[in-house]
This record gives structure tokens, C-alpha cells and sequence, in this order.
């Protein structure tokens, strides 16, 4: 009963489906095309307001900076943890991996209480600048994304053999690594990578709450006075995502890994 | 000694993770003075909160519900038998994308659709003579927010249900209908419990998307939307008088719901790993 055509069915929910899913997108792109002054199609001033905002460049860079720091901070963090964890003690893998569900039970909407709570009396250099509390923070949101790929990456390669051989050629621990561990979970970490990237350049919660001026937050106030803007800026934010998605079904080898749990509501 | 290797991951989920999760839990028993009481708790069980956490455990397991039961038909209708691969690549990575696509532009991208003066709003008046906000449609009150919302939970779905979909083997429906079983017996007896584990697990899984999402509502409808995140966000942009103990025990009261959500969880996730191996 092999099916050689599409479904009739199929073809219905899949047109349904690409209706839903596109039309926000056409929408969005034909409402800032508006022009400001007469409020009909067509006009680029929308974008060419935005190219022209510092406050754009401005907030662009913050949150582009933040998501380099996130990640550097990440993989320090977790490589050599989901390394150690997998060579030297397999059985903490589930307890792991049961830590990287909690940022489920504590969402960033929770997360965000009580950091403000914890940190209100912590240097300024900490808590009022956007690259100390808010890139600790964004670490967190990543450890889930960043967990599932790694711990995934770490189970397809031969741990075990890759580590003695590299000792017994005299390798020290950092060498074994940088040169040996790093090369083989290249895809792993990129593509937790770059879904970190997609999180941290939509994150609005944490910097909102703590008052930070990000790339999400600027698109907020233009909304208040420009909603053309707004719309183009949110295009471009949609851009973003996509870039960062076909970066990862790259390195991916066409398969998209999605960690389970999603944090930038 | 090799759990050595592991203090600084776990000295670093501590500082940022444990103890400021910590901090919500105490900080909600305390008062302004830092002595311990239940006056906040106690607040949460009366008006107007009740009817700000029932609204969001609604819109979450309307939005939940809606998500999967769209999400596992699109994600069939994407995978099964007869249908191109290259469909399959095209919505798996469109998911990817749309479940990551979310918070402010996401509302912003609804708002120029069918807001007051969006793309489509606009289109149906001129075109269509038809004025949706004179006949009681509205983006910004609950039914928009959700609406919204299913743009994000349903690729959630078709990502998380999808390797359970690809687990129906064909060989199965092909065994079924050599013993005579119909397409519904087919589904009832094989289909149904196999999907079960992976769509309740799912299920949770999208209800504590919805339920712990602040951007996309506030972008929506900061004002309209009384839903405990949005209450909370108040607390700190200064609409209210500032009551850092009061916003940790609304805080807390949403960790309790997601708490139970996750206990719920972690067996089914569990017994849906059998069948994709």
C-alpha cells in the first residue's frame, strides 16, 4: 500500500499551514514598505530611518557583543563539564541532564525576580552594565540549547580511545582538549552556538525587568512612536533567527537539533 | 576525586540559577522588613490574582491544546508516506525557525497583520467591506494574544512531535492492513497509543511555553492582558508601588505550576523514548 502521490489531506493542512505562517511575515514586510506620510505602499524611509538611528547601532552591537560573550562564557563552561562528566563520571549524564530542565520550572520571567533580588547590592561594573549581570544571565538560558547539543556531539565520538591516545603521545589535559576533543565536537558547539546567538539577539524579559538597552528593548520603543520602523526592525529580527537557523542546519549536516526548551517568549 | 572537574559548572548554576531561584522561594515568605510571613501568599488566594493565574492556565492549555493538535496534523501531513522529502526539510526548518521567532518582533509582525490599521485588516475593509474590529474582533484582548501564541507552538509541536511521527513505521500500517484492520483500527489499536507519551509529553511541554511567556504578551497587549508575567513586569517598571516580596510570590506561585508541570513530565518523556530508538 505504498502512497506514490501526496495525500489530498496533507496537501490541505500543509496549504493551511503555509498560509498561517506566511502571511504575518508578507504583512509585516508590506506594512513597513508604508510610507509615513501618506500611509500607503510603497516607500523604503522606514528602513533607511532605521539605517540612519544610532540608537540602532547602538543597541545592534550591545546585543551582538552579548551573544559573543554568552557564547564564549558557555563554551568555557560546558565543554569541558560535558567532557569530564562523559570520560570520568557517566553516571552524573542524568543528573545533567535533568539540571538542564530547570531553567524550564524557572523561566526567565522568574529567573529575572530573583537575580534583581540577589545582585541589587553587587558593584555597578556588575549590575548596571549589560555585559556583567545580563550576559551571566543569558549563560543560563543557554545552558539547555547549549547541553543537548554538546552531551549529543559527545556520545557520536569515541571519547575514551581519543583521550588515551592523545595522553600516551604525551599530550597534556589542555592540548588533548583544544587539538584533539574540540576539533571532533566542532558541530556540536556550533550549532549550540549559534541557536545561543538566536536567543540572546530576541532575549526581551531579562533586559526589559532590568532596565538594559538591547536590541529587543530599542525595538520596543520605536514601536511607541514609529510602528513602520517597528515593523521593519521586526523583519529583520525575523532575519536574524533564519540566519542563525541555516548556519546551524549547516554545521548540522541538515538536521535541525532543537533543545526542547524555549526561552525567549 | 574527579567530581572536582564539575565545581565550576555547578559553582556557576548556583550563583545564577539555584540561588536566585532560591531567593524567589524565601523572598516570597518575607515582608519589607525581612521577617517571615504569609500575608503575600495569602494575598495570591484573593482577587484580582486568582483571576489572573486562571487566565494564565487558560491561555496556556487553550494555546497548548490548539498547538499540538495543528502541530502533529501539520507534522503528519509533512512526514508521512507520499509526500516530497523536500516538503519535509522545508517545514522542519521553517519550525525551526518560527518556535524561535518570538517576543517583540513576533508581536510586532501580528500587529502590522491585523492590528488596527495592519496589512490584512486594512485589505478586508477595502476589499471585502468587512470591518473586523466593528464586529468585535480584537488583537489585543485574550483571543489575540493566543492566536499569537500559536505561531510559536505550533512549529514547538511539529519539532518535538516529529521523531515520534517518523517512529510509525510503515511496516506496522502495512502489517495491520495484511491482517485486515481498517485505517481507524489501525489508529486506534497502533497509531493512537504509540504517539500517546511523546503528545501528553509535548502537551506540557508547550503549556509552560505559553505559561511562562512575558515578551510576546506584553508586546501584544501590555495593558490588556492581565496575565501573571505581565503583573510581575509591572513590579519593575514602576506602574505600581514597588514591592519586590509581592512580585517573588507571584514569581513563586507560577514556579509552583511549573513544578508540577515537570514532575508530570519527566516519566512521560520517559516512556515516549521506547519507540525511538
Amino acid at each position: 500500500m505504498r502512497r506514490k502521490w501526496i495525500a489530498p489531506s496533507a496537501v490541505v493542512w500543509l496549504v493551511v499551514a503555509a498560509a498561517f505562517f506566511l502571511l504575518p511575515l508578507i504583512a509585516t514586510l508590506m506594512f513597513s514598505l508604508r510610507s509615513i506620510q501618506t500611509n500607503k505602499c510603497c516607500s523604503g524611509a522606514a528602513y533607511s530611518l532605521i539605517v540612519h538611528d544610532h540608537q540602532f547601532w547602538h543597541t545592534i552591537r550591545v546585543s551582538f557583543v552579548l551573544s559573543l560573550e554568552t557564547i564564549a562564557i558557555s563554551l568555557l563552561l560546558f565543554v569541558p563539564t560535558v567532557y569530564w562528566v562523559h570520560l570520568k563520571l557517566p553516571r552524573l549524564r542524568p543528573v545533567l541532564g535533568f539540571m538542564a530542565l530547570i531553567p524550564f520550572v524557572v523561566p526567565p520571567i522568574i529567573l529575572v525576580v530573583g537575580l534583581l533580588d540577589l545582585y541589587k547590592g553587587a558593584p555597578a561594573w556588575f549590575y548596571d552594565k549589560p555585559y556583567g549581570i545580563l550576559g551571566f544571565a543569558y549563560v543560563i538560558l543557554a545552558f539547555p540549547y547549549m547541553y543537548f547539543s554538546l552531551d549529543a556531539g559527545f556520545r557520536a565520538i569515541d571519547l575514551h580511545t581519543l583521550t588515551e591516545a592523545s595522553q600516551n603521545l604525551g599530550a597534556s589535559w589542555r592540548t588533548t582538549l583544544l587539538r584533539v576533543i574540540l576539533p571532533n565536537i566542532r558541530a556540536a558547539a556550533l550549532g549550540g552556538s549559534f541557536l545561543t546567538l538566536a536567543i540572546v539577539m530576541g532575549e526581551f524579559t531579562i533586559a526589559s525587568l532590568a532596565a538594559f538597552k538591547t536590541f529587543p528593548t530599542y525595538i520596543q520603543i520605536v514601536n511607541e512612536t514609529q510602528p513602520y520602523e517597528a515593523a521593519a526592525l521586526s523583519l529583520l529580527s525575523f532575519m536574524i533567527v533564519w540566519a542563525a537557523m541555516l548556519a546551524l542546519l549547516f554545521v548540522g549536516r541538515g538536521r535541525v537539533r532543537t533543545a526542547q526548551v524555549a526561552t525567549t517568549r | 576525586m574527579a567530581w572536582i572537574g564539575l565545581l565550576p559548572f555547578f559553582a556557576y548554576a548556583l550563583l545564577f540559577l539555584f540561588i536566585p531561584a532560591g531567593e524567589v522561594i524565601v523572598g516570597a515568605f518575607k515582608d519589607n522588613k525581612g521577617a517571615a510571613t504569609l500575608d503575600h501568599i495569602h494575598k495570591l488566594v484573593h482577587q484580582p490574582y486568582v483571576d489572573q493565574y486562571w487566565l494564565s492556565i487558560k491561555i496556556s492549555l487553550i494555546t497548548a491544546g490548539l498547538g499540538c493538535l495543528f502541530g502533529l496534523l501539520i507534522a503528519y501531513a509533512a512526514l508521512r508516506q507520499g509526500t516530497p522529502r523536500v516538503v519535509r526539510a522545508v517545514v522542519t526548518t521553517f519550525s525551526g525557525v518560527a518556535a524561535n521567532f518570538a517576543g517583540i518582533p513576533l508581536a510586532f509582525a501580528f500587529i502590522a497583520t491585523l492590528g488596527t490599521i495592519g496589512v490584512v485588516t486594512t485589505f478586508i475593509k477595502d476589499h471585502l467591506h468587512y470591518d473586523l474590529y466593528a464586529h468585535g474582533f480584537t488583537l489585543f484582548g485574550e483571543r489575540g494574544v493566543e492566536l499569537v501564541y500559536l505561531y510559536f507552538q505550533i512549529p514547538l509541536m511539529i519539532l518535538v512531535i516529529a521523531p515520534a511521527v517518523d517512529g510509525l513505521r510503515t511496516e506496522w500500517r502495512e502489517a495491520a492492513s495484511n491482517l485486515g484492520a481498517s485505517s481507524w483500527q489501525y489508529w486506534r489499536h497502533v497509531g493512537i497509543p504509540v504517539l500517546m507519551p511523546s503528545f501528553l509529553g509535548a502537551f506540557i511541554l508547550l503549556f509552560g511555553n505559553s505559561f511562562s511567556a512575558y515578551a510576546t504578551a506584553y508586546g501584544i497587549a501590555a495593558n490588556g492582558i492581565s496575565i501573571i508575567p505581565i503583573t510581575i513586569g509591572f513590579y519593575y517598571s514602576g506602574n505600581v508601588l514597588f514591592d519586590p516580596h509581592f512580585a517573588e510570590a507571584l514569581a513563586f506561585g507560577m514556579f509552583v505550576v511549573l513544578a508540577v508541570m515537570m514532575l508530570l513530565y519527566v516519566p512521560l518523556q520517559r516512556r515516549s523514548a521506547r519507540w525511538m530508538r
